[in-house]
């Protein structure tokens, strides 16, 4: 097992590496200046070029890609263009704050989509079966920006039972304004939840080893907890996955909401070509699917040891 | 556990998590005025605000205070500039270049330092002076270009300043008003740093910064100690919060967790008016324009056709596109401004004179005029770029002119806007679509119509250049006295009219939305907004 993980944990290092080659290359491909971005727009061509050479943006573009290498290496991801903040401060704020509204939406998303799924797989073609399937493909259909403006409608404009917007301060404000949007996030992540234990749990309940099980006379509860042992590493991977995408956060979730994580700066990052802000936010989201994916196949070789072997 | 005791649980949690939820709403003082802006994150606060005159208006004017501060007092006439941390400027009737500052006694910065002389000195370096410790090369690109025109500054005493231009520059006042006065002291105290400087800013403004949450929310409280008596906040607290989303600022202000947001969508101003909201709206220096190429290949270089534009555009309807929130142009700057001069072409909706002039230019159902515009989705000042530009489309297809459009965001049009029509990256393009602020001299006029403000150097986009202009504005900036001076800009105001340099469409008037709650508001007649007068019941 251990060696398992040291192999995955060394894969890692090559794709960290591809990542900011690509982030860095995409990123200076794209349209748009940073420093024309922050200068003032009668800014004369002398002081944007003074700026320019400040953040080191008048450099060969290899240059900068390797002085940009050896500041990750040692921990610094620069500093914001339009704030002149360090980059690693921003992301780390704006992160909590995604983790926050991502385990919140989790709880929901996965916690209802799990029991949708495992009781419609285990009734299949029962009304509870049809109503998950509706479930699922509503939480798969619906805009979130329209759901979230709808719910800002009924929740916070019209019943004023929720705040629309914003974190608030102190855990209590946070706790009331994390509401509204953990349920828009936590849509999606229901309906593909629910949509893959119904499968998971439909197919497994049709093998033979369940049919034998029931043969010998067990009853429903001990079989649903083989079921379930077997459908886990699925599951387990369509979380890892979910999970990954709430962390990234939701440019429009968070917009609609305005709340300060990821998704909203790195919209403020693009609008403000803001380099520095949005190499850090790509690289620390794509390092992140790394290391979840990388623990998901733990988990996962955990639960299943034929994987192990794979 | 039976049925009916889950049923009561589940009535006590909501019935908690809505209490909850209430107090959050409920749990603000008296006094505290939130404030829904239409930026991204709060603006810069080390006195070079970013985010326009946004920023300005939230984070500059009421932390600091510059040597020539805006009179905001007065919602029926434009505003005007008044002495600030400057008593009282003269300048050298031997040399036009000379100018002597007599700077107010007494006042302090919220760290409690002293402001003088050698602060002003040592604010201009930070924008001026490349070896200076305290020089910021983004502060230089935000105000910089502000002061371009001084050639040296230097402390006479305490209250006294000498400022020599390059030239002789009556506009100096009023470029002045954009320097604002930041603490030497404090800059001391956070290790030389502006970015720390930015989290415990000092000013002499009437507020003082007490908690800035990166993206989230600035917390200002009063100065107790400002030097003016009459300009007191007489708020507990003020506090920004960025909000770029306008329906999310909508919603904010009607589920009473801000009392006041910037910019409310036209059509949310029924349902804002219907819940009780305060809607406020002034003619302020803003236009809406198109800037057109004047390069030899442009098909804007023949008056006839540039005046038939103009005709052509219904700007009533227009405004009503907008909610009735726009004022429709007659120039570049507003019919009252003292620089509108005395045009004798009229702007107004005339499509038969406009079909005579296109014809007169050769122009016809057989053969029409093509252009593409470049134009944004969205932006700073510039209201409901898409259906506009549409309108304004089937307006000038009457006129047999078909338009185009190339639709960038916004950051990329105020990067093709500073590159200039010549720029290969505006190959094919020969007008854009970009809205400003036309406060001062500079500002509302110079830029767009001096040649030696092409790009690089300026914002002249079209490459506009005419020697009669260009003396007019030297004779200008050589006026000292503020009537003579407004009576040459008038004339070269005039003459932006009558050989219609732009296509000129409609003013902004600044909607704003507010709790009736919200008392002592006055909208000038400007982008900029004093928030000491406000008071929330």
């Amino acid at each position: 097992m251990l060696s398992y993980v040291l192999r995955r944990v060394l894969y890692a290092v090559p794709i960290a590496m591809g990542v900011t080659l690509l982030v860095f290359a995409l990123l200076h491909i794209a349209p748009g200046d940073p420093i024309n971005a922050v200068a003032g727009p009668d800014a004369p061509a002398e002081a944007v070029e003074a700026l320019r050479r400040a953040y080191g943006f008048d450099k060969p573009l290899p240059l900068q890609y390797l002085l940009y290498l050896g500041r990750i290496a040692s921990g610094d991801l620069g500093v914001s263009v339009a704030t002149g903040r360090p980059v690693v401060g921003e992301l780390a704020a704006a992160f909590v704050n995604t983790f926050v509204l991502a385990l919140a939406a989790a709880g929901i998303g996965f916690t209802a989509g799990a029991a949708l799924g495992a009781v419609a797989g285990w009734r299949k073609g029962s009304v509870v079966d049809r109503f998950a399937t509706f479930v699922s493909l509503i939480g798969v259909s619906v805009p979130h920006y329209w759901l979230g403006m709808v719910l800002v409608i009924l929740m916070a404009v019209e019943a004023h039972w929720l705040p629309a917007m914003g974190m608030g301060t102190g855990l209590r404000e946070l706790a009331a304004h994390a509401i509204l949007p953990a349920l828009t996030m936590a849509v999606i992540p229901t309906g593909i939840v629910a949509r893959t234990v119904r499968a998971a749990v439909g197919e497994t309940l049709e093998r033979e080893f369940v049919q034998a099980l029931r043969a010998k006379g067990l009853r429903r509860g001990a079989i649903m907890r083989h079921v379930a042992r077997n459908v886990s590493p699925t599951i387990v991977a369509v979380l890892g996955l979910q999970f990954g995408y709430l962390l990234g956060g939701s440019i429009l979730i968070e917009t609609v909401f305005a709340w300060p994580g990821t998704g909203f700066l790195l919209n403020e990052a693009i609008f403000k070509r803001d380099l520095p802000v949005l190499q850090g936010i790509l690289l620390m989201l794509a390092m992140f699917f790394v290391l979840l994916n990388l623990g998901v196949d733990v988990v996962q070789a955990w639960l299943d040891p034929r994987m192990r072997r794979a | 556990m039976k049925s009916g005791s889950w049923k009561s649980l589940v009535f006590t949690g909501a019935l908690a998590l809505a209490t909850m939820s209430v107090q959050t709403i409920c749990a603000h003082a008296e006094g505290v005025l939130r404030i829904g802006m239409t930026a991204t994150d709060i603006p810069l606060t080390h006195g070079s605000p970013d985010n326009g005159f946004e920023g300005f208006r939230f984070t500059g004017f009421t932390l600091y205070d510059a040597l020539v501060n805006w009179d905001l007092s007065s919602a029926d006439k434009p505003s005007v500039i008044k002495p600030g941390l400057a008593l009282s400027w003269t300048v050298d009737p031997a040399d036009s270049t000379h100018w002597t500052f007599k700077l107010r006694p007494g006042v302090k910065f919220h760290d409690g330092s002293t402001f003088d002389a050698q602060a002003v000195v040592w604010n201009f370096d930070k924008l001026l002076k490349k070896e200076a410790p305290q020089f910021d090369a983004r502060q230089a690109s935000l105000v910089g270009f502000r002061i371009a025109s001084v050639a040296s500054y230097s402390v006479v005493d305490a209250t006294t300043l000498d400022i020599k231009t390059k030239m002789p520059d009556s506009f100096l006042p009023f470029e002045l008003s954009y320097i604002l006065q930041a603490s030497p002291a404090q800059f001391e105290n956070v290790g030389h740093d502006w970015a720390k400087f930015a989290a415990e800013p000092s000013g002499t403004g009437p507020f003082r910064l007490e908690k800035l949450t990166p993206h989230e929310r600035a917390v200002l409280i009063p100065f107790k100690d400002y030097w003016d008596e009459t300009r007191r906040a007489k708020l507990d607290r003020l506090e920004l919060i960025p909000m770029p989303e306008a329906n999310t600022r909508t919603a904010a202000l009607l589920s009473g967790e801000v009392d006041f947001v910037e910019a409310p969508p036209p059509d949310t101003i029924p349902r804002l008016k219907s819940a009780g909201m305060v809607i406020t709206s002034n003619p302020y220096p803003h236009i809406w324009p198109y800037h057109l190429s004047r390069l030899r290949d442009s098909p804007w270089n023949d008056i006839r056709v540039r005046k038939a534009a103009n005709l052509a555009i219904d700007r009533e309807g227009v405004k009503e596109l907008l909610g009735g929130y726009a004022l429709p142009a007659k120039g570049h700057v507003l019919p009252d401004s003292p620089w509108f001069g005395k045009p004798s072409f009229e702007i107004k909706y005339d499509v038969e004179a406009a079909r005579k002039l296109m014809t007169e230019a050769g122009y016809g159902p057989d053969k029409r005029l093509k252009a593409k515009i470049l134009i944004s989705a969205s932006g700073s000042g510039q209201m409901l770029p898409l259906p506009m530009n549409e309108f304004i489309q089937e307006n000038l297809k009457e006129i047999y002119i078909d338009i185009d459009f190339e639709v960038v965001d916004f950051t990329t049009l105020t990067n093709r806007w500073r590159a200039g029509a010549k720029a290969d990256q505006n190959a094919g393009v020969s007008a854009i679509n970009y809205s400003y602020a036309i406060v001062d001299p500079f500002n509302a006029l110079v830029r767009f119509v001096r040649s030696d403000l092409h790009a690089p150097n300026g914002v002249n986009w079209g490459f506009y250049a005419d020697p009669e202009v260009d003396a007019l504005i030297a004779k200008a900036q050589n006026t000292f006295d503020a009537a003579a001076q407004n009576e040459i800009l008038g004339q070269v105001h005039t003459k932006m009219v009558d050989e219609a340099l732009f296509l000129w469409v409609v003013h902004d008037v600044a909607p704003r939305a507010m709790s009736p709650n919200v008392k002592g508001f006055v909208q000038p007649r400007n982008w900029f907004l004093d928030l000491t007068t406000v008071t929330v019941k």
